[in-house]
């Protein structure tokens, strides 16, 4: 089997396509792989794990791809980024269809209250467009990507980790949520990194590079 | 500090190619579509929006190759409506490299595809564009159109859009027929009325003429996202430029 620097996991649930050319972009010279083959995501030296959708959904085709054991692994083993469902997906809980997540992390997954103000006008729900993500812990992924940058969001629901030490990054709507999580080789954002412009594709380039 | 307002260029497609109108009669080649996404992200546009406008349904997959090369390139959010008849157009489009799909005429002549879709694929690439007129012959003030306008369908458009959001719409396009091509603003009591009565993002388009609409948009419509065509085409303003307008009149942008 040839080498594979990264794999980029498919389990079925939104358009990967984005994901894989965002990173190639930024990994010339890598070899880059859409795989949903537990033996690509075993010999991948870094592994993506995106994911768009319902939760339910999500938990599902991962079971049905007999991913979990996959992900786990490679959540354990190598350098490993989660993107937006693939951050909630890495807690044990989420309100969303009352699912049980892979359970790496403590904590539920929530969705934003309806009808709370902001500047006179109600919050719409997704949170969905440019919003400031900023760096609570240092993290070696933050290389020169500035404090407050604006990074691309579409959700309903946001993570809510039990333990503080692993909120790297917030973001404000109207109160601060935790949208990026770090432990070791982990890395997850609830924001779409793939759609970020210049700023997300530093945070990929970073991604590519990290020695955990 | 928080969410930003977007800003939204809109291309319309037709036979695979980009195209630009000149009086609504002449379409003219506007560029290679690469080249122009990567101008508009350059200016710091917030989203693209490609509207297929292609007559014959035989060269309508033209527009997957469109998306598929701006994908490629351009890493922000890419919106295609025109023409999405079955969940089956969703799901191309969406492996294309198409984040958002817009649904309009479907929606009201079959709006279970509208369910079927955001079970699917999620409500956060689901928009319904909903196209508006002011009427007097209805007990409501605006009412829906469809086919570009031409055919009446009986429906209140803020009821329709309510319905659409329960239905699983994440996101709202809304134009008035009223305005749009006018350049004399956003018909902002329509978009206040809808944004008011549903939860999810709205997105005005329709009537753009200047950088004060834009702002109006937001503030009096209360818009999420504004979207324009024609001042952006023809080079009158640049995306950065409409940001700082918008700046300058204490509106969130990314700049």
């Amino acid at each position: 089997m040839a080498k594979i620097d990264i794999a980029v996991v498919d389990y079925g649930m939104g358009n990967l396509r984005s994901v894989s050319k965002a990173v190639e972009h930024v990994a010339q010279g890598k070899s880059v792989v859409v795989t949903s083959a537990p033996a690509e995501i075993q010999q991948a030296e870094r592994v993506i794990f995106p994911g768009q959708g319902a939760m339910p959904d999500c938990m599902r085709e991962l079971d049905s791809r007999m991913l979990r054991d996959s992900i786990l692994h490679a959540a354990a083993n190598k350098p490993f980024l989660g993107i937006c469902i693939g951050m909630q997906l890495l807690f044990e809980h989420s309100e969303e269809g009352d699912t049980l997540g892979l359970g790496l992390f403590k904590g539920d997954v929530k969705r934003f209250t309806a009808n709370q103000m902001l500047n006179d006008e109600k919050i719409k729900i997704p949170h969905m467009g440019w919003n400031q993500v900023y760096q609570s812990k240092p993290h070696a992924l933050w290389k020169d990507i500035d404090e407050a940058t604006r990074f691309y969001h579409v959700h309903s629901y946001y993570a809510e980790p039990i333990d503080p030490a692993l909120v790297v990054g917030e973001t404000a709507y109207p109160k601060r949520f935790c949208s990026v999580v770090a432990q070791d080789n982990i890395f997850a954002t609830q924001f779409h990194v793939e759609k970020s412009a210049q700023a997300g594709l530093q945070l990929l380039r970073n991604f590519v590079y990290w020695k955990p | 500090m928080g969410l930003a307002k977007r800003i939204i260029p809109c291309l319309d497609v037709t036979d695979g190619r980009v195209v630009k109108g000149i009086n609504f009669l002449e379409l003219r080649d506007a560029g290679d579509p690469v080249e122009i996404a990567k101008r508009y992200d350059d200016q710091g546009a917030d989203e693209l929006t490609f509207l297929d406008i292609t007559a014959s349904s035989d060269n309508r997959g033209l527009i997957l190759h469109i998306i598929e090369q701006v994908a490629s390139q351009v890493f922000i959010p890419l919106t295609v409506g025109g023409g999405v008849r079955e969940v089956e157009d969703v799901r191309r489009l969406l492996n294309a490299g198409a984040d958002k799909v817009s649904i309009n005429t479907t929606a009201v002549l079959n709006p279970k595809m509208v369910q079927d879709a955001a079970a699917r694929f999620g409500s956060q690439c689901i928009v319904v564009a909903i196209d508006a007129k002011k009427v007097d012959n209805q007990p409501f003030e605006w009412e829906v159109f469809t086919h570009g306008g031409r055919k009446a369908t009986g429906l209140d458009a803020v009821k329709w859009a309510q319905h659409m959001v329960n239905l699983g719409a994440g996101e709202l396009l809304v134009t008035s027929m009223d305005r749009d091509g006018t350049k004399i603003g956003f018909n902002n009591p329509l978009n206040r009325a809808i944004s008011d009565a549903v939860d999810v993002p709205l997105i005005a388009s329709g009537g753009v003429g200047n950088l004060q609409h834009l702002v109006d948009g937001v503030t009096i419509g209360g818009a999420d996202a504004v979207l324009a065509a024609s001042i952006f085409h023809y080079g009158e303003y640049t995306v950065q430029q409409a940001k700082e307008y918008m700046r300058n009149h204490h509106i969130e942008v990314r700049l």
